[in-house]
């Protein structure tokens, strides 16, 4: 085996017990990872009620998207959330106070992994718990969804897509407290960018051409809007590829900047925590 | 033979802000942010052989931990030089990490909602070690340290004393060549600080791994350590024997005769004065039985600072 087989397999190997690890801490906890799911409800259900008002009120449709279209964005929407939660930014203070940081740095293994293994693992027990909450709104809400075979498939590696962008660039993020202890300002802005051009607040078909155009040149799309209307939406087999290549070039980039950016915070790291 | 910890000249300055108390400074902060450097490890050097065991003496924010951190990677040193198994610690190369450990006595890098068995997996997939191996060294830390039903237990449950000991087993699965113990029985009682102790030994025994311990506790040291290093506001002390530490700080001995009737004398006397006194009593008095000792090491390290 070549040494780059190997390091692969062990990366694997990694990934698979901090996965396991996380989901046994999932279904331990069920009660409290349901009510953490419910609790995730009220956001797209809010968005997905004032949008079906407004296309009621217009003859049903907006932008020509029907309110059976606005149901199924939402509640593929929530499937997209939960796979692309990713540890906070605003974590990080805690995890340098608790000296987790410290003990993730004396280990043989980039940082960055154990958020990426530890949240993939929370995935599931979270899809578990949310599939029968998915059959009980699609019943209320009555989403219009007929995806192809070819959309399934786009679907299922867009939410990892997504969850690869977002966890590398939370990472990136997360960084900046090394340099100040004080840097939730800049996640703030951050966070508002991401929900008003990702798709998130605002299906990008609801926005402004220049919002749109805006939104292509920036990450936050490929996290929320392209996942979400892989399935929902009507886009092209060359879109649909297309956009799988636009999230393999935001994880080029993100991959880059964790790499670049933790080689410059970690001089400034100081270990003050435990 | 060639030395495994090598430090030269090791330095460590933190710049923090500082300001008075109150409102007026903390708007006047904002203009005019004034810095201090604080030195917490000032030119330091030291030398540790192959499976020597050395104790790493200091007082509160004399630069131990400091130091300790630098050895493992955690910190880049404002300066100087030090190399560990032949690496610059703070390159954090991954053959280094494999190598070496540092346990913190309030440090937690175990999951804990599960039992710790769980997080020793995670462990050897970091570590990438065999599955065969990593199961014939797990148990055999265990039953050193006698863990064997606190392993399964979730972590949440167990005891600050049974974590710990759960913790050095964690940390030491990949077989560290090198152990930097940062205070590892701090807030255990005697019975499980001894418990901790044989096990340092036994590991060092058994794997002739490298030790550099510090405690406030002076049994751990006396118990563990033939040789001291000393450090004081980030400058090292001294460095050399247990025993010469004490023969060149011990001021006093303590002289305790029990007479012939039953009476028991204790004296302090300076250690140059130890023979004349001792005959002095032994010529003056019906001696029954006498002890000379040397001050206890708390007292000798106390001694050092002062100085």
């Amino acid at each position: 085996m070549s040494a780059q087989e190997s390091a692969l397999r062990s990366y694997w190997d990694f990934y698979l017990a901090g996965m396991r690890q996380r989901i046994q801490v999932g279904f331990q906890y069920r009660a409290a990872t349901y009510m953490y799911t419910v609790g995730m409800l009220a956001e797209p259900v809010i968005y997905l009620v004032v949008w079906r008002t407004i296309a009621n009120q217009h003859g049903g449709t907006i932008n020509g998207v029907g309110a059976g279209q606005i149901a199924a964005y939402y509640i593929v929407w929530t499937v997209v959330r939960t796979f692309n939660i990713v540890f906070t930014p605003f974590g990080w203070e805690w995890r340098i106070r608790e000296g987790t940081l410290s003990a993730q740095l004396l280990r043989p293994i980039h940082p960055v992994h154990y958020d990426m293994a530890d949240f993939a693992g929370q995935k599931f027990p979270w899809l578990v718990m949310y599939s029968p909450l998915a059959v009980g709104l699609a019943l209320v809400f009555h989403p219009s969804l007929h995806p192809r075979p070819l959309e399934i498939l786009v679907f299922i590696v867009a939410i990892w897509g997504a969850y690869v962008i977002r966890s590398l660039n939370h990472f990136v993020l997360g960084m900046l407290t090394l340099f100040t202890t004080r840097a939730t300002s800049v996640f703030q802005i951050w966070f508002l960018a991401e929900l008003l051009v990702s798709g998130r607040l605002v299906p990008l078909s609801f926005m402004p051409h220049w919002a749109q155009t805006l939104a292509a040149w920036l990450p936050f799309k490929w996290t929320f809007y392209f996942p979400i209307e892989s399935l929902v939406g009507s886009m092209s087999t060359q879109t649909l590829l297309t956009g799988l290549l636009w999230q393999c070039l935001w994880t080029a980039i993100g991959s880059v900047l964790v790499f670049v950016a933790f080689r410059l915070a970690i001089r400034h790291y100081s270990a003050v925590g435990n | 033979m060639q030395a495994v910890v090598h430090v030269a000249g090791l330095e460590k300055v933190f710049k923090v802000p500082e300001r008075e108390a109150g409102l007026r400074a903390s708007v006047a902060s904002l203009f005019n942010r004034r810095w201090q450097d604080v030195r917490a490890v000032d030119g330091v050097s030291f030398e540790v052989g192959p499976g020597e065991v050395v104790g790493f003496l200091g007082p509160n924010g004399a630069g131990k931990t400091t130091t300790l951190k630098m050895l493992s990677g955690l910190l880049h040193p404002t300066g100087g030089e030090a190399r560990v198994l032949g690496h610059v610690p703070w390159k954090r190369e991954r053959d280094y990490l494999r190598r070496m450990t540092l346990v913190m006595g309030n440090r937690n890098q175990l999951q804990w909602d599960l039992p710790a068995l769980d997080s020793f997996e995670l462990n050897r997939a970091i570590y990438r070690l065999p599955r065969e191996d990593f199961r014939t060294t797990r148990d055999e830390l265990i039953e050193l340290l006698d863990i064997g039903d606190l392993v399964r237990k979730p972590v949440r449950q167990l005891s600050l004393g049974e974590r710990m000991k759960v913790e050095v087993v964690g940390s030491l699965l990949h077989l560290p060549q090198v152990l930097f113990l940062d205070e590892p029985t701090i807030g255990l009682d005697v019975t499980m600080q001894k418990r901790i102790r044989s096990f340092v030994a036994a590991y060092n025994e058994r794997y002739g791994a490298t030790v550099l311990l510090t405690s406030h506790y002076m049994a751990d040291v006396e118990a563990l350590c033939k040789r001291v290093i000393v450090i004081h506001h980030g400058r090292l002390l001294f460095d050399g024997r247990l025993d010469a530490l004490v023969d060149r700080f011990g001021a006093y001995k303590t002289i305790e005769a029990v007479l012939a009737d039953g009476e028991t004398l204790t004296l302090q006397v300076p250690r140059d004065e130890t023979s004349a006194a001792t005959a002095r009593l032994l010529a003056d008095h019906d001696v029954h039985d006498l002890t000379v000792e040397d001050p206890p090491i708390e007292d000798v390290i106390e001694q050092v600072f002062a100085s």
